[in-house]
């Protein structure tokens, strides 16, 4: 009895000792946050309240050296590429996991599951000398051969949102297909049984009761895939051109070179003089805007679904 | 075209091949002949004859692990989910053998409709539950639609609960309510015999009497062959029984003889409660 309180005690010292600890794990996360956080904005704000947030949203130029600084050409860039990432890459990547949950034997699933980890862990540097050479080639051959005559000249060095879209939709497929792949396993057995049993085929079971089950996880993993577009820098930088200008509407917009937000940050810090510098955290702001749009998005639909 | 012509003409076209005529004037709708089946290495059915007569009500009883769900899903086919499954003899439903290769399994599912131990319902509205077998077979007309869905939870006893919110989750119903859902989408189909795999072992007495009551309401219109753990249920709903024991059937007789006079002594010491 009294051995039995000892221990007791023991526990419940080394509980504590262990929730403590895990606490302060906790704790430290969102003072990183919050740190980050503090340091963007008070970087940023100021200079986007004194230059004006109207001007440096919808300017639509960007030249430092003169004082100016209008990131609307970068908005656009980042939307643009992100939406049309997710809208390649998405549709692919639900598909490659319908099919390697429900219909793949398993020695393809033995050999996808772990192509699809190693694509995801690749760095994005590796993967935008990947679309330097090989997608910008493609798209370079394209853009100089049979459609020479409809391009401006700017618009024919392969750099372009295509190259931009590609190598992201690549990029966001394995979130989208592990994270899909997941809610989808996650569907009782009980649903597709009942489907069965009253004569539905193989495919409507698939379409009608598995898949609209799962489409709360399927939703959150393309809305990953978003934040990971919008916010990924290195191998957009490599293929897509950098240009500070909003694409000629039309199709050919397709073969324009422009810049993301993320971008226009990563490649001007190195020599930024202290206005400039600002101006560059206020672009970080607008980027950290969009994360949490999205985010907030996330949590939404995560709670409609329970 | 209604539903219901459509149904027809599957009948028609199955009815074409005669149906055989068995005691009493009762037509037997599902008959099996020498049935094996196997489980990997484990010979689970181990040579099945039964035969099901159409508006009956026959309970399968028998103790845990003797065969009785591997039975009754043989029945419409969907054993055939698990890997590694294999059978032998031959399952005459309406005068043809379901086992055949070229039989459409979809085709035998929307004449044998199932209903599951744990109420299964589909995560969206009560209403798209209804309509979902409608549906997945063709039929898009709203009109219709509605209709069958009134007609099908009227049939379960469910209409009167849930005709305010048919929009609603079906999650929302009660674990009986969800069971009658359940039957209601299974009628929403038209099958012409109903499986049930234990339907009222996790519900409440009360919602076990409900649904107790439909089975028999049900069975004007429908086979229904039932496996059930519950000895009582089994002498108040049904007219024959079969009792199962290690994948055999040990006896098959009126529902009335088999608790009141088995015949055989193993029968007997089960409904007496010597075992299982
Ligand atoms: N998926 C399966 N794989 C392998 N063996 C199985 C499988 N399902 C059932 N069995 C075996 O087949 C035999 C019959 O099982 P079955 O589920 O048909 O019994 P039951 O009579 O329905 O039992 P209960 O009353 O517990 O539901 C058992 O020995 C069981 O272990
Ligand atoms: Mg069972």
């Amino acid at each position: 009895m009294k051995f039995q309180k000892e221990r007791n005690n023991k526990n419940n010292i080394e509980e504590a000792i262990v929730k403590v600890i895990l606490f302060i794990m906790a704790l430290s996360s969102i003072i990183s946050l919050g740190l980050i956080t503090f340091f963007v904005f008070n970087e940023g704000l100021p200079f986007m309240i004194g230059y004006g947030i109207t001007d440096f949203i919808f300017g639509t130029t960007w030249n430092p050296t003169e004082q100016v600084y209008g990131i609307f050409p970068m908005i656009v860039g980042s939307v643009i590429v992100t939406i049309f990432a997710i809208l390649v890459g998405a549709p692919i990547g639900i598909a490659v996991a319908v099919y390697l949950v429900e219909i793949a034997p398993p020695r393809v699933t033995k050999i996808v599951k772990p192509a699809i980890l190693l694509l995801e862990g690749i760095p994005s540097v590796v993967i935008g000398l990947f679309g330097m050479v090989v997608i910008i080639d493609v798209i370079r051959r394209l853009a100089r051969g049979p459609l020479a005559d409809y391009l401006p000249a700017g618009y024919q060095t392969g750099y372009s949102i295509l190259a931009g879209v590609l190598i992201l939709a690549i990029m966001i497929l394995p979130t989208i297909i592990s994270i899909s792949a997941d809610s989808i396993r996650a569907v009782p057995k009980e649903y597709k049984e009942a489907s069965l049993a009253m004569g539905s085929t193989k495919w409507q079971t698939l379409f009608k009761v598995v898949v609209p089950a799962a489409k709360s996880g399927i939703l959150a993993a393309v809305i990953l895939g978003v934040g990971r577009a919008i916010g990924e820098t290195m191998a957009i930088i490599m293929v897509i051109g950098n240009s500070v200008q909003l694409p000629i509407p039309g199709w050919e917009a397709v073969f324009a070179p422009v810049r993301t937000l993320t971008g226009n940050i990563a490649l001007e810090m190195g020599y930024a003089g202290p206005e400039h510098r600002q101006a560059l955290f206020a672009t970080g702001i607008i980027l950290f805007l969009f994360i949490i749009i999205i985010n907030s998005i996330t949590l939404l639909l995560r709670r409609r679904g329970t | 075209m209604s539903p219901q012509s459509d149904k027809q003409s599957i009948n028609v076209k199955i009815n074409g091949n005669s149906v055989s005529q068995k005691d009493n004037g009762k037509r037997s709708v599902f008959e099996t002949n020498d049935l094996n089946l196997w489980y990997s290495d484990t010979h689970a059915l181990k040579g099945i004859d039964l035969s099901f007569n159409e508006n009956e009500v026959t309970a399968i009883i028998g103790p845990s692990g003797c065969g009785k769900s591997t039975y009754i899903k043989t029945l419409n086919r969907m054993v055939e989910l698990v890997p590694g499954v294999r059978t032998t003899g031959e399952i005459k439903f309406k005068g043809k053998n379901i086992l055949d290769k070229d039989f459409q399994v979809e085709a035998l599912r929307t004449q044998v409709g199932m209903v599951f131990q744990k109420a299964n319902p589909f995560p969206k509205s009560i209403y798209d539950n209804v309509a979902y077998g409608p549906r997945i077979h063709g039929i898009r007309n709203k009109k219709v639609l509605d209709e069958i869905v009134e007609k099908s939870l009227q049939g379960a006893s469910l209409w009167d609960e849930v005709k305010d919110r048919l929009k609603d989750n079906a999650f929302g119903l009660s674990g009986g309510q969800q069971q009658r859902l359940c039957i209601a989408r299974c009628l929403a189909i038209e099958p012409d015999v109903i499986l049930m795999d234990e339907p009222t072992s996790a519900l409440d007495p009360k919602s076990t009497l409900r649904i107790e009551e439909l089975v028999q309401e049900l069975q004007k219109d429908y086979s229904i062959i039932m496996v059930t753990h519950n000895m009582q249920q089994a002498a108040r709903i049904s007219n024959k029984t079969a009792f199962f024991l290690n994948g055999e059937v040990v006896e098959f007789e009126e529902t009335d003889k088999l608790f009141t006079n088995p015949s055989d002594s193993r029968t007997e010491d089960y409904i007496s409660g010597r075992f299982g």
